[in-house]
């Protein structure tokens, strides 16, 4: 793509209390309208990249500690989480982290608060949220810890596009829900990318399901780029597939015990 | 048994535990919003009372000593803000609480050092006579606490429940973390509930300072606000208003007809005999939040 890119990450190196180091340079891209699959498994920096990104990294007592991160054309370094949502960027944590006891529509009020929409936008971003995900529209009374872990994962991803984001981070979404609701917020993601041209990165460990959707991917690995490429050439690639997506080798059938 | 002169204890009881209530929701506010227990509540009660004493004293008309010791207590949340809460943050809440702890002296003794030491005598303009109901003893000024600390309690339960800020303050009570992601500026949530409760903390002080006097003990109410706090759960407003009724009403209850017989001086430790035996039965008080969870 020629574009410049939405976000870009350069060299990024991050440690935990200055000592346990999560991503050692680690680099990054993801332009205008494209969805990125980050992928790794469990501990490989995924998430530690995606809180540098929306620079909360500080509230996990994490830090930069080397390169940059350009969102939009200028360093994620110098500006608050809450001036970058702002700007549209959002992002949807890991274990979905909805305010409990507040009812769904609240969640998802408190993305316009963040955001500082007007009254007229924030009805007009409830429409538009519910229309993706009607089942939260007839659960919007309800407490959110109260609703299941897919309708909980819809209202994350509401809040965060109630920001009217151009770039959306997703932290491990299909985290301890069912396959068919997995598949489901997917479908509902890659519509969004489709018909808004809304720039995605999705960290996953569910490299199948990632990869169906994703434009390109980004294998992480002890804190390093181990593999990277077009979704496509991911899923092909046998010694990837069999070392990083948890695929097996698609020419061996596995051993029936 | 004059049930004329029940009543009219029993209602004494209720008005002081209103009072006790309204420490209380200092207390909570704080608690709710940015889970520190502040220490420092019946400090920021001395500081507004003596401001607005001294204030009053040197000639400013009532409602502009009002609004100086109210700007006062803005800028002291916005302070505590910045050079307590940031810097802690995601701090354990025994350290926060530490803080608070030493806040407490700081903001007594900068209350005495701008004020002095002296008991001022602080006059609202209400009588502390009896209403004209036969057999019923009800002080004037003890309804109008009352009236004070309910018109507060609404106003309150209206900010959390239907304002942009009380949706923050809700959700920054919640998670965080959270909101912090979701680009809800904490520094400023924080400097809010602060500035409120400085508020609670102002009217907290004019009402108790014109009952007691404007002294250094008025610090030493948050102590009796700490078994309201067990009973009504630490961070329920509606908890906090009916645990001051409780322990008011105990309080009062126990030391005129229990007292005779141990000789008095029961409702000095009475409110936290009965908060010790709540934290065996029901820790999380009458009112306090229980997780909201799928089973």
């Amino acid at each position: 793509m020629s574009h410049a890119p939405l976000l870009a990450a350069e060299d990024v190196e991050i440690a935990y209390d200055e000592a346990i180091f999560a991503v050692r340079r680690v680099s990054l891209l993801v332009h205008p309208g494209e969805v990125v699959a980050l992928l790794g498994a469990n501990g490989a920096g995924k998430s530690s990249l995606l809180r540098a990104v929306s620079n909360i990294l500080h509230a996990q007592r994490g830090r930069v500690t080397h390169g940059r991160i350009l969102y939009d054309g200028t360093s994620v370094a110098g500006s608050s989480t809450s001036r970058l949502v702002r700007r549209g960027l959002a992002q949807v944590l890991e274990g979905r982290h909805c305010f409990r006891h507040l009812s769904a529509e609240d969640n998802l009020l408190t993305g316009a608060l963040g955001r500082g929409s007007s009254r007229l936008e924030t009805r007009r971003d409830l429409e538009h949220v519910y229309a993706l995900f009607p089942v939260i529209a007839e659960k919007r009374r309800v407490a959110a810890g109260l609703l299941s872990g897919g309708q909980q994962q819809m209202i994350a991803i509401g809040r965060a596009l109630m920001a009217r984001p151009r770039l959306l981070l997703l932290d491990e979404p299909s985290m301890g829900l069912a396959p068919i609701v997995v598949a489901e917020i997917f479908g509902r993601l890659a519509r969004l990318n489709r018909d808004e041209g809304l720039a995605i990165l999705i960290a996953e460990q569910n490299a199948a399901v990632a990869l169906r959707h994703a434009h390109r991917g980004v294998v992480l690995e002890n804190g390093i780029v181990a593999a990277a490429g077009t979704a496509e050439v991911l899923r092909s690639k046998d010694d990837i597939r069999a070392a990083y997506l948890g695929l097996g080798r698609a020419n061996i059938q596995p051993v029936s015990t | 048994m004059d049930w004329g002169f029940f009543a009219g204890t029993a209602i004494a009881g209720l008005l002081a535990g209103l009072m006790y209530a309204l420490v209380a929701i200092g207390f909570v506010l704080i608690y709710k919003t940015s889970g520190v227990l502040n220490f420092a509540q019946g400090a920021m009660v001395l500081f507004a009372a003596l401001t607005f004493v001294s204030l009053h004293e040197a000639g400013l008309a009532f409602w502009l000593a009002f609004l100086i010791t109210l700007a006062a207590m803005i800028v002291l949340g916005i302070l505590v803000e910045a050079f307590i809460l940031r810097p802690l943050v995601n701090q354990p809440p025994i350290t926060l609480f530490m803080a608070t702890l030493g806040l407490s002296y700081v903001v007594e003794g900068t209350a005495q050092l701008m004020w002095g030491t002296q008991v001022h005598a602080l006059d609202l303009g209400i009588k502390d006579t009896p209403l004209p109901i036969p057999d019923i003893l009800v002080s004037r000024f003890d309804l109008f606490c009352a009236s004070v600390a309910s018109t507060l309690v609404v106003v309150l339960t209206l900010l959390f429940r239907y304002t942009r800020l009380g949706l923050a303050f809700r959700a920054a009570a919640e998670d965080q973390y959270a909101a912090l992601n979701t680009g809800l500026r904490l520094p400023v949530i924080w400097a809010a509930v602060w500035a409120v409760a400085g508020f609670v903390a102002l009217v907290t002080g004019l009402l108790w300072g014109a009952r007691t006097g404007v002294q250094f003990s008025l610090s030493l109410v948050v102590l009796k606000s700490f078994p309201v706090l067990v009973l009504g759960g630490f961070d329920s407003i509606p908890g906090a208003i009916v645990g001051g009724l409780l322990i008011g009403l105990t309080e009062t209850l126990a030391e005129v007809y229990i007292g005779p017989y141990v000789g008095g001086g029961i409702d000095e430790w009475i409110a936290y005999a009965v908060a010790l035996v709540f934290l065996l039965i029901r820790p999380t008080g009458l009112f306090g939040q229980r997780s909201v969870e799928r089973a």
